[in-house]
């Protein structure tokens, strides 16, 4: 049987908390081997979408397939394996802050792998180094800077080797240099391993070199979704109005950026 | 109208957190019968309610102990009764403070870090990673606190029943010159099977509410009225210690009067 094309699909979400309606009928297709960005204000739902994608927040109406499954009506042993396709990059990274970084990275080997402890022990030896965390392998997460915890998250969210990563604001509280570097790591470990990414994401225009697609979530309802040089070429006028609140008006043509930013073809 | 549309809300959220608490129960056991079986978080988390709380249970026991002997000497010596001082010590630890006051010192000690512990870890998507990691949180964080709970709290039992026995004999023995012989022989004369396991049923059902009701406060924080955060969980905490004293006090009667 041949793969689709799509890996996710959102099919009309709708979610309210109380009476707050957060989803109101998204609808989002998520490439295979793809990078989308979920992008738009603050208190739109892009997280609580992640968190639909997870299977963590049931929606009060709508289908989400993963694989063609719909996640949100799984559970038990049917919900956990689906899960173990995903790995997932928090905003608040949810570190154990009872272990060792060390063991951070380890925890999903040892609960969910039957590798022997010294094998354990190589493949986080190996996350740390790719990581630039060698000398931290020791350290609780609150002797850690925020770079760093962003760095361990990554490295326990790729520990068993998931189809597709979800990262959720992933640059949030970092500074400029600690935001590439995680960009970087972020790119290396992609073309390593071809992994489906979804960001969710504030920082534009960075991000725009990193995604295929970018989705902007308004007002519970997905109002476009397209390549970053579509979006900054596109005449739709929500997407021209969010380009120039985002950007500034003089970004709000591709031509402009690609002046003003260098080279934007080229990924980090 | 208002009112009964709010007692409806309170009937069906009361209703919802029963049916939450008693899913939350059946995953945990589910939770300690699913393969494959791991020691080390159990001796671990024995260390913890174990272990840790040995040095409170052995003073508290101790002081019991003394002041039931103190006051029993003095009770029943105006009844010329005082050679049945060991048996009022023995029994009244055995069958009643020994379960209670244990139960009450670990939900101080244990069942409020517990809640808190696992509160801290909601709001900040420990448990919500380790769901997405596959790694099912109940039986990775609660189904060992509650095998330890069940391993732990009867021995610490044992240990109060007994150094509150002993504190008992100090004082009405050694301080007050009481007869030794008359102490011990009226503890092996009144004391029967039927005490030791009232003793020890009642020890395992108080092991087994605590941590039920602490961890489940702790882990279903982000599910109460009071809310997400810090705040909600120093309310989640003062909430458990409350509701598991109460219930501890409650199935003690229950307890009592079924096996009496």
């Amino acid at each position: 049987m041949t793969q689709s094309q799509y890996c996710i699909r959102l099919i009309d979400i709708h979610k309210s908390f109380g009476s707050q309606a957060v989803l109101r009928g998204v609808d989002l297709d998520i490439e295979r081997g793809a990078t989308t960005v979920i992008c738009g204000e603050s208190g739109q739902g892009k997280s609580v979408l992640l968190k639909h994608i997870l299977g963590l927040v049931r929606p009060d109406r709508g289908q989400v397939l993963v694989e063609g499954e719909d996640i949100s009506r799984l559970k038990g042993a049917a919900l956990s394996h689906l899960r173990t396709r995903f790995g997932v990059l928090f905003q608040g990274v949810a570190l154990f802050d009872s272990m060792t970084v060390f063991d951070n990275i380890a925890l999903p080997l040892r609960e969910r792998s039957r590798l022997p402890e010294k094998e354990v022990e190589k493949k986080v030896s190996a996350a740390l180094q790719m990581m630039d965390l060698e000398g931290s392998a020791d350290k609780f997460p609150a002797q850690l800077s925020g770079g760093m915890k962003k760095r361990v998250g990554l490295a326990r969210a790729l520990q068993l080797e998931p189809d597709i990563l979800l990262f959720d604001e992933p640059t949030t509280g970092l500074d400029p240099v600690k935001s590439h570097d995680v960009y970087r790591l972020f790119f290396e470990t992609r073309r390593r391993l071809g992994y489906t990414s979804i960001i969710v994401s504030h920082d534009i225009p960075k991000i725009f070199n990193l995604a295929d697609k970018i989705a902007i979530l308004h007002q519970g309802k997905v109002r476009a979704c397209m390549a970053p040089e579509e979006l900054q070429r596109s005449r739709d006028p929500f997407v021209r109005d969010f380009m120039v609140r985002v950007m500034g008006s003089a970004h709000s043509s591709r031509d402009e950026f690609v002046k003003s930013n260098g080279k934007c073809d080229e990924k980090i | 109208m208002k009112g009964l549309q709010r007692l409806g809300r309170i009937g069906l959220e009361s209703l919802e957190g029963m049916g939450r608490s008693a899913l939350f129960l059946l995953y945990t056991l589910y939770g300690i019968v699913q393969a494959p079986y791991k020691l080390r978080p159990v001796l671990r988390q024995i260390q913890v309610i174990g272990s840790g709380s040995f040095l409170v249970i052995f003073v508290t026991g101790a002081f019991v102990g003394m002041v039931l002997g103190l006051q029993g000497y003095y009770t029943l010596s105006k009844y010329g009764s005082a050679s049945a001082l060991g048996a009022a010590v023995a029994l009244s630890l055995i069958r009643e403070l020994g379960p209670v006051l244990t139960a009450l010192m670990v939900i101080g000690r244990t069942g409020s870090a517990m809640c808190a512990e696992l509160g801290i870890m909601r709001i900040s998507e420990q448990i919500d990673a380790l769901d997405c990691m596959a790694i099912n949180p109940y039986r990775y964080l609660v189904s060992p606190k509650l095998i330890a709970g069940l391993l732990s709290v009867p021995l610490l039992t044992a240990v109060f029943n007994l150094v509150g026995i002993f504190g008992g004999y100090m004082v009405g023995v050694v301080l007050l010159h009481g007869n030794s012989g008359a102490y011990m022989a009226s503890i092996r004369s009144s004391l029967t099977v039927v005490d030791l396991k009232m003793c020890f049923v009642k020890s395992v059902c108080f092991a087994f509410l605590l941590v039920w009701i602490c961890a489940e406060h702790g882990f279903w924080v982000n599910r109460r009225p009071w809310g997400f955060g810090a705040e909600g969980v120093s309310r989640a905490t003062t909430s458990a210690v409350v509701v598991s004293s109460v219930s501890v006090l409650v199935a003690d009667y229950v307890i009592t009067s079924l096996m009496m």
